[in-house]
């Protein structure tokens, strides 16, 4: 036991959970932990507004695999975190946030910057803490990062009133957390890996949907040898991307509204559909209904409630997904034999063969082309990072992602303004690994001014902006669906060239792919922080595309 | 598809600890969950709680529900019971009209015939206690109110597994 103040115990146990760095910006309600921190070998990035200090953390969890820290003080600061919170919870993203709040003598008392934060988050975190005396602190730490890192991962909240934070107490620093309500379930359950099996021997045209659960869990390596095994292609969710290489023979892309063609085209021929880690959002399958009405579906997801929520499932097992496909593959491998080559994977050549020039990649600095010459340039393991709309979609259909971890994106929430603090979040997960936001021109002015905190905290990473002066994603359903009647989508024209010189980043503004492809190399090779300004034609369309309410097999081409 | 709409009763062991209830019944409202009652309650533990739910749903909804509300992490049990190996209660206080003697004997009368208790009496009205069955109650109620009902409270069902 040892006496210390709340705040001191705070960074205490946040040492012991081995936090390296905590992303924050401070207010008075959360000043005394401030004041402990200034002595203390945690790093603090100042962000410039709280969605972005959350986005950040959010995007250093998604690289590293370890639990991000985010901090604000007490009303609007916690309010302003409400959004990257929001987000991580849609992403499975594990956070822990801490907030300052008013002194317990004033809570409900609508005292200066009090806000009922605990309320706010309830729908949006794995579960939130409001300690009431500083001797809980120590074992609430324990409980969120515990909470936030297993199971289903996502973000936990703990609010800490000010005088929690001063008063003194005995602490005790445990080791080992107990949380009665609380036992994620780890192994799955050997019947149900029985009758996986079952199907899956008998499958002559197997598929495997891959989510966002196969990276979190990293089982990449393990869903790639049961691709192989099974020789059954792999589609993956939006969240998916990168749990298998996508230059792999079996890898067909993303599926879904802007899914790849084969991906959307083959998943409605497959009669055994395996859904690793995936939660059927209405994003990826289309018209639910019409989704995959005739495949027999496997679902395997570590959290229950997953299983049955948007689509019925002939055969659900609850298990982590690294646990879960090593005990399948061992159980299949010695029941098959790998096969080099047969009907089913035939079809699939065949499909790719189809649709290969049946898409249009334009020429130049179009994007599917700027994003398919920029992944020729990069390391393989580079990181990218993106915002929401067009680019978002392009680069989720043109730009190959090798690696888990290397594709970070807001995809539950869709946020506009996540893709540039979380790049650069995930830099100070990887300070070795070139890092590239690929952006629109509306999100990256959602939060641009962390260019000051990129360039104060010497985090250089590359903002490719795909400026089409529009919020082009919104233009382009205007156009196709609403007869070209643009309504408040023109965003109007802005340099962001000088926008970046003005923060102290290299700033470029591009005439042509040569000139692009020069000013990346050059970034690679640069210590800072370089915005590329790219203007693009304001009529540029994604597609492939299933209009909304509409299924895989209604895709748009062209 | 839909399998057919029926009255579940759940039951449930949770924390008893501030903010439970509003994690539990908010996690109903953002998942569109239609709740029918809820009563809530100390148990034989004073630091667990016993929240008993009703939902009219079919079974796939009741399912859904189940695994949501065992996700939050200050709920530590929660099983569906079966009607026929269910004891469950439910209290009413009906506050009734009372026009002359004739009808106050006739309440009277009729409260001793459904085994409630009469709780109150006034000049113009008499308040009678009624537990039992939710059916029962509604059967009260029906008679009642012949007479006019001026307030009516129910505490939503609570139950427990018989044996
Ligand atoms: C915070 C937020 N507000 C609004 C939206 C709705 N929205 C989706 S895409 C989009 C346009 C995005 O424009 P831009 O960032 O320029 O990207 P582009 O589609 O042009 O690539 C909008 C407004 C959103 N996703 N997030």
């Amino acid at each position: 036991m040892v006496k210390m103040s709340g705040a001191q115990a705070l960074i205490e146990a946040l040492y012991k959970e081995k936090v390296e760095v905590i992303f924050g910006l401070p207010g008075g309600a959360i000043i005394p932990v401030y004041d402990v921190l200034r002595d203390s070998k945690i790093r603090h990035i100042l962000g410039r507004h709280e969605q972005s200090v959350a986005h950040m953390a959010d995007g250093y969890a998604r690289a590293s695999g370890k639990v991000g820290v985010c901090m604000a003080t007490s009303g609007p600061g916690a309010t302003n975190l409400v959004t990257g919170i929001a987000n991580a919870y849609m992403d499975s993203a594990p956070m822990v946030a801490i907030t300052g709040q008013v002194p317990t003598s004033l809570i409900g008392k609508d005292a200066f910057q009090e806000v009922d934060i605990i309320g706010i988050t309830t729908p949006i975190t794995k579960h939130n803490y409001q300690p009431r005396h500083a001797s809980e602190i120590p074992n609430t730490i324990k409980m969120a990062f515990h909470i936030a890192s297993t199971g289903r991962p996502g973000p936990v909240l703990i609010d800490l009133p000010k005088n929690v934070q001063n008063d003194t107490a005995d602490m005790i620093f445990p080791n080992k957390v107990e949380i009665r309500g609380y036992k994620p379930n780890k192994f799955p359950h050997t019947l149900q890996v029985e009758k996986v099996i079952k199907l899956l021997t008998k499958a002559e045209k197997p598929i495997i949907m891959a989510g966002g659960g196969i990276i979190l869990s990293n089982a990449s390596l393990k869903l790639q040898a049961m691709a192989e095994l099974l020789l059954a292609p792999v589609v993956t969710t939006f969240m998916g991307k990168g749990s298998i290489p996508e230059n792999h023979p079996l890898s067909l892309g993303v599926l879904g509204m802007h899914g790849s063609a084969e991906a959307n085209r083959l998943i409605l021929e497959a009669d055994v559909l395996l859904a690793a880690g995936i939660r059927f959002s209405d994003r990826t399958t289309g018209k639910i209904e019409e989704f995959c009405q005739d495949t027999k579906i496997i679902q395997i997801d570590i959290d229950p409630s997953e299983i049955g929520k948007n689509k019925t499932v002939d055969v659900p097992i609850v298990g982590d997904l690294n646990k879960t496909l090593t005990m399948l593959y061992d159980s299949l491998a010695k029941l098959l034999e790998k096969k080099e080559d047969n009907l089913w994977f035939k079809r699939v050549r065949q499909i790719r063969e189809e649709f290969k020039d049946k898409i249009d990649q334009g020429e130049g600095l179009a994007p599917p082309n700027l994003l398919k010459k920029l992944r020729e340039v990069l390391p393989h393991n580079s990181i990218i990072t993106t915002e929401v709309g067009q680019n978002q979609m392009w680069a989720s259909l043109y730009f190959k992602v090798y690696e888990p971890r290397t594709f970070i994106s807001s995809g539950g929430l869709g946020t506009m303004g996540f893709g540039f603090p979380a790049s650069i979040g995930a830099k100070v997960a990887k300070p070795d690994v070139p890092v590239l936001d690929i952006a629109g021109d509306g999100s990256f002015m959602m939060t641009s001014n962390s260019l000051a905190t990129s360039i104060s905290e010497k985090i250089p990473v590359i903002v490719v902006i795909l400026n089409n002066s529009m919020l082009g994603m919104v233009a382009q359903w205007q156009r196709m669906f609403y007869k070209r009647r643009y309504s408040a989508v023109e965003l109007g024209a802005y340099n962001f060239e000088k926008l970046a010189k003005a923060f102290g980043a290299q700033g470029f503004r591009i005439g042509s792919l040569e000139e692009f492809i020069k000013v990346v190399k050059s970034a690679l090779k640069s210590e800072v922080t370089t915005v590329i300004d790219v203007p693009i034609s304001p009529e540029e369309n994604v597609f492939p595309m299933v209009p909304a309410g509409k299924g895989l097999k209604d895709t748009i081409y062209r | 598809m839909k399998s057919r709409v029926m009255t579940y009763i759940i039951s449930t062991i949770v924390e008893n600890k501030p903010g439970v209830l509003h994690k539990a019944s908010n996690m109903f409202r953002c998942r569109d969950f239609n709740i029918d009652s809820i009563s809530v309650g100390p148990t034989e533990r004073e630091d667990l709680s016993r929240m008993t739910i009703t939902i009219d749903g079919d079974k796939a909804t009741v399912e859904q529900l189940v695994k949501q509300l065992s996700k939050l992490i200050d709920v530590l049990k929660v099983s569906v019971l079966s009607p026929e190996s269910t004891v469950v209660r439910e209290l009413a206080l009906v506050k009734l009209h009372v026009t002359d003697a004739k009808a106050r004997s006739d309440i009277i009368n009729y409260a001793n015939v459904f085994r409630s208790r009469v709780v109150d009496v006034a000049s113009g009205s008499i308040t009678i206690e009624v537990t039992g069955s939710p059916d029962k109650i509604d059967a009260f109620l029906t008679l009642a109110s012949t007479f006019g009902i001026k307030e009516i409270a129910r505490t939503g069902i609570t139950a427990l597994v018989r044996g």
